[in-house]
């Protein structure tokens, strides 16, 4: 009987009175690799977030080692004995290995305030050599792959202490033979008694990696067991399903045979290969995939944001081989950008100065000259507001930056109505936005295709294209794997198609 | 009784500073209230000739901070400015001047090609003034251009692109005259920076022009905003179809050619083609932008704000100067009163923040 090390009694959390955790409860024994699956939303985070210290449990607690176990901060966390590895790296890049190892704890001669660098670089090789990493402890953390990065990370946890290790998503941006040395590590630490959880979508990995797994669905613990009770099509039978009549509004059109968009074996080498994709007129298509399988890259192909080396782009018959931002917007298409601050908005700019800037020449006299007619501008623009229900103060004088996220992803889709495109491109369009608001860009996008344009919906929540698409195509690893129509979506072929690359690449890599 | 009138009159003051803080014409506001203390201690600071001279000061300046202020709005800077001054002053002087000392410019790379005894081919013609002045406007352009490319074409930082060019064709100019100065420039020539028209002097004219035409680009043309787009961001202005690149040539360009008006304003002021023309100018053209309020991290600008902090800027050397105080201590005291400058624009920021909360 293995001792257990953690233990998660009846945990609960809401936020907003949403329940995002509902009487979570399972066992992490010492030394053993627990696989954490489920669908994006299902709690994953907010419960990782509460073993870290991040947030606290509304009900119910833990017990480490058979003690009480309630962190306050992430600071008490890691005293404990609680390490994350995340996805995105939390590694100070300018800095050498040894200085990331001990940034908050470096070595000093004594009392003195001078750093005995000596000691850390010692102690920082000693780690290194645990986890077989042959670096050198100034190294800077700039020079290393991302795989490297990864272990760096590693020996930071264990730096600290740490008896339970979380893993989230490590290998997103590593290599097969990255991926290969990780989890020879994972295994090497699991035979030095440290317990670790392992959160993946990549369902293939988690088989063959952890010896328990634990599935969430809507905040709850659906299903656990031991790995050998678990197939790829069982993981995802119980990860996905549930009714979703209420969080979509009803779709208004079909679509029509007439085509808009037209991609023919478009590649992009490393990014992208032999992409075929027709979008039609109001036909909302949805473009599913993991992180990583080159959907948002496609997409930026597509707007003529990054280039591409083979293959056409047809917009209304007409072949386009090299694409432009301002030729792909006089060809009337439309992009919704995945990053709303960055690529989206002018957060220090009005909500007049947004809205307007993709149609501003529509606004102004002939060139040269280009006069503005800044009432003309600002009439349109409270339009598009009102019709959009963009909830703001004075559109002259409100800044992007003050509105909540819905209203800003608003006014990103009002910025391309005014330009009147007929092909919209959407990445992750209600990402960080809340439900409701969520609702009202569904009807926005209804709306668009049932006047006769034509949206290809970029998601990874799958029950959103499942809810909003007539058709979905699944990219995996830069391809196609896949396109099923509305009658014949079925939540676990999608995703399978979605992990196929991923499975034969492991095999493959093995 | 007594203490209520003083209560009210202490609101009434309170609402005048906030209001004087608030108000877009704060830095003007500042400028009239430290002429009006400075006028207590020293009232010939209001004589017409100081008045005049205070003029003739700013307008140059201003040329060169209208220019300044669009590369500043992009998020960008432009060092360079005062080595294309330097540049187009001697490039306008050697076409105009008429009359070269043989043993001074013998050695200039361009004698016996451009230039002789006589100047160069042009000079003592009718054509020598426009085409001069034409040359060196075209030179600004040209120095902008290459600092446009650079920073929009292979994406380099703005403060290294014009650093090199600042260094390089301030070596240029010093290069093409051998560091000499080229006196004997036509009269016609020397008006610009120097005539007035009654009390008016003509580079107010030039400048003033120069302003209208500045405003209207940023306030009421779609390259204005674009102007402001980029400067905000400019990877959401490339998503939205502004031709960034297009724009961020045109700021270092128009930088160029205000350098270049400035540099025909301060050479005819100075009466010669001088290789070393501006060289200790460029602080007081990025602080007197930042004074004027004038965002280093772009996105923020205008034609008015420019003109007040040029006006404070010169205000406060003006006086300095006519206080003769040591060498040593003028620079001490400009450096801080830019500072209270700076504490004040702080406390406004603060104080506009809370009243958009409230």
């Amino acid at each position: 009987m293995p001792e257990l090390l953690l233990q998660f009694e009846g945990i609960s959390k809401s936020f907003f009175g949403v329940h995002a955790l509902q009487d979570i409860a399972f066992v992490l024994p010492k030394g053993h690799l627990l696989g954490l699956i489920g669908e994006n939303g299902a709690g994953k985070s907010t419960l990782m977030n509460i073993l870290g210290g991040v947030l606290q449990p509304d009900r119910g607690g833990m017990r480490l080692r058979g003690q009480d176990y309630s962190p306050r901060n992430p600071a008490e966390a890691t005293e404990a004995g609680v390490a994350f590895i995340h996805q995105e790296l939390n590694l100070f890049t300018n800095l050498s290995i040894a200085d990331n190892l001990f940034i908050d704890r470096l070595p000093r001669f004594g009392k003195s305030p001078f750093i005995n660098k000596r000691a850390a670089r010692t102690r920082t090789r000693q780690l290194l050599e645990s986890l077989n990493l042959a670096l050198a402890p100034d190294t800077l953390v700039d020079r290393l792959t991302p795989g490297e990065r990864q272990l760096v990370e590693i020996a930071k946890a264990l730096s600290t202490g740490a008896e339970i290790i979380i893993f989230d998503e490590p290998t997103t941006s590593l290599t097969a033979g990255e991926t290969e040395r990780l989890f020879a590590i994972i295994q090497d630490l699991r035979r030095q008694g440290k317990s670790m959880v392992y959160i993946s979508h990549n369902l293939g990995n988690v088989l063959e990696l952890v010896d328990e797994i634990v599935v969430l669905r809507d905040g709850r613990v659906v299903d656990q067991g031991p790995r050998d009770d678990f197939t790829i099509d069982t993981m995802i039978s119980r990860m996905v399903g549930r009714d979703i009549s209420q969080i979509f509004p009803s779709r208004q059109s079909v679509p029509a045979d007439e085509t808009l968009l037209e991609v023919r074996g478009l590649s992009q080498p490393g990014i992208v290969k032999d992409i075929d994709l027709t979008l039609h007129k109001t036909e909302v298509l949805g473009l599913f995939g993991l992180m990583g399988s080159g959907r948002t890259e496609l997409a930026r192909i597509l707007f003529g944001l990054e280039p591409f080396e083979r293959g056409q782009i047809v917009i209304d018959g007409v072949v386009c081989d090299g694409v432009s931002v301002r030729d792909s917007i006089r060809r009337g298409m439309a992009f919704v950008t995945e990053n709303r601050r960055e690529e989206g908005l002018l957060m220090e700019a009005t909500i007049v100065d947004n809205v307007g800037l993709v149609a501003l020449p529509t606004f102004a006299s002939a060139p040269p000259a280009r006069l503005l007619r800044a009432r003309g501008l600002r009439l349109a623009v409270t339009r598009v507001a009102e019709c959009m229900r963009i909830k703001s103060g004075p559109v002259h004088r409100t800044l992007a930056k003050n509105l909540s996220g819905g209203n800003q992803q608003k006014v990103v889709i009002g910025k391309w109505l005014m330009s009147r495109p007929t092909i919209f491109i959407m990445d992750e369009p209600t990402r960080g936005i809340d439900v409701g608001a969520k609702y009202e860009v569904y009807s926005i996008i209804n709306d668009l295709a049932a006047r006769g344009a034509g949206i290809l919906l970029i998601s990874s929540e799958l029950e959103e294209l499942v809810g909003m698409c007539d058709r979905i195509v699944v990219m995996s690893k830069g391809e196609v794997q896949g396109a099923f129509e509305r009658d014949e979506f079925d939540r676990e072929r999608i995703l399978q198609a979605a992990f196929k690359g991923h499975q034969a690449h492991q095999r493959g890599g093995q | 009784m007594d203490s209520l009138d003083r209560q009210r009159a202490r609101g009434v003051a309170w609402r005048l500073i906030r209001h004087g803080l608030l108000s877009e014409n704060f830095v003007l506001y500042l400028s009239i209230v430290s002429f009006a203390a400075l006028y207590l201690f020293m009232p010939y600071i209001a004589s017409g000739r100081n008045l005049a001279n205070i003029s003739s000061n700013m307008w140059p300046l201003l040329a060169l901070v209208l220019g300044q202020m669009f590369v500043l709005i992009l998020g960008g800077i432009d060092l360079s400015q005062t080595s294309i001054m330097a540049l187009t002053s001697v490039v306008g002087g050697m076409l105009m001047t008429t009359q070269l000392n043989p043993t001074l410019f013998e050695k200039s790379p361009l004698w016996g090609i451009l230039l002789s005894p006589e100047g160069s081919p042009i000079s003592g013609t009718a054509l020598a003034v426009p085409v001069g002045i034409v040359a060196m406007l075209t030179v600004g352009m040209l120095v902008g251009l290459l600092n446009g490319l650079a920073v929009a074409k292979f994406r380099m930082p703005a403060f290294m692109v014009t650093l090199v060019s600042m260094m390089f064709f301030s070596g240029l100019a010093i290069y093409l005259t051998k560091s000499e100065n080229i006196m004997y420039l036509p009269g016609g020539f020397m008006m610009l920076g120097s005539g007035e028209i009654g009390p008016i002097p003509y580079s107010f004219f030039v400048v003033f022009a120069l302003g209208v035409v500045a405003h209207i680009v940023l306030k009421h043309t779609v390259l204005g905003r674009w102007f402001f787009a980029v400067g905000k961001s400019i990877r959401t202005s490339v998503v939205s179809g502004v031709p960034t690149e297009r724009v961020i040539i045109l700021g270092y360009v128009f930088s160029g050619f205000c350098a270049a008006v400035a540099s025909v304003l301060y050479s005819g002021r100075l009466g010669g083609g001088r290789p070393t023309l501006g060289q200790s100018l460029l602080l007081d053209v990025i602080g007197a932008a930042v004074i004027g309020g004038i965002s280093l991290f772009g996105g923020k600008g205008k034609v008015l704000w420019a003109l007040f902090g040029v006006l404070f800027f010169v205000l406060l050397s003006n006086a300095l100067s006519m206080l003769a105080l040591p060498f040593y201590a003028e620079p001490v005291v400009k450096g801080a009163v830019i500072l209270v400058a700076a504490l004040l624009d702080v406390a406004r920021t603060r104080l506009m923040a809370r009243e958009v909360l409230a």
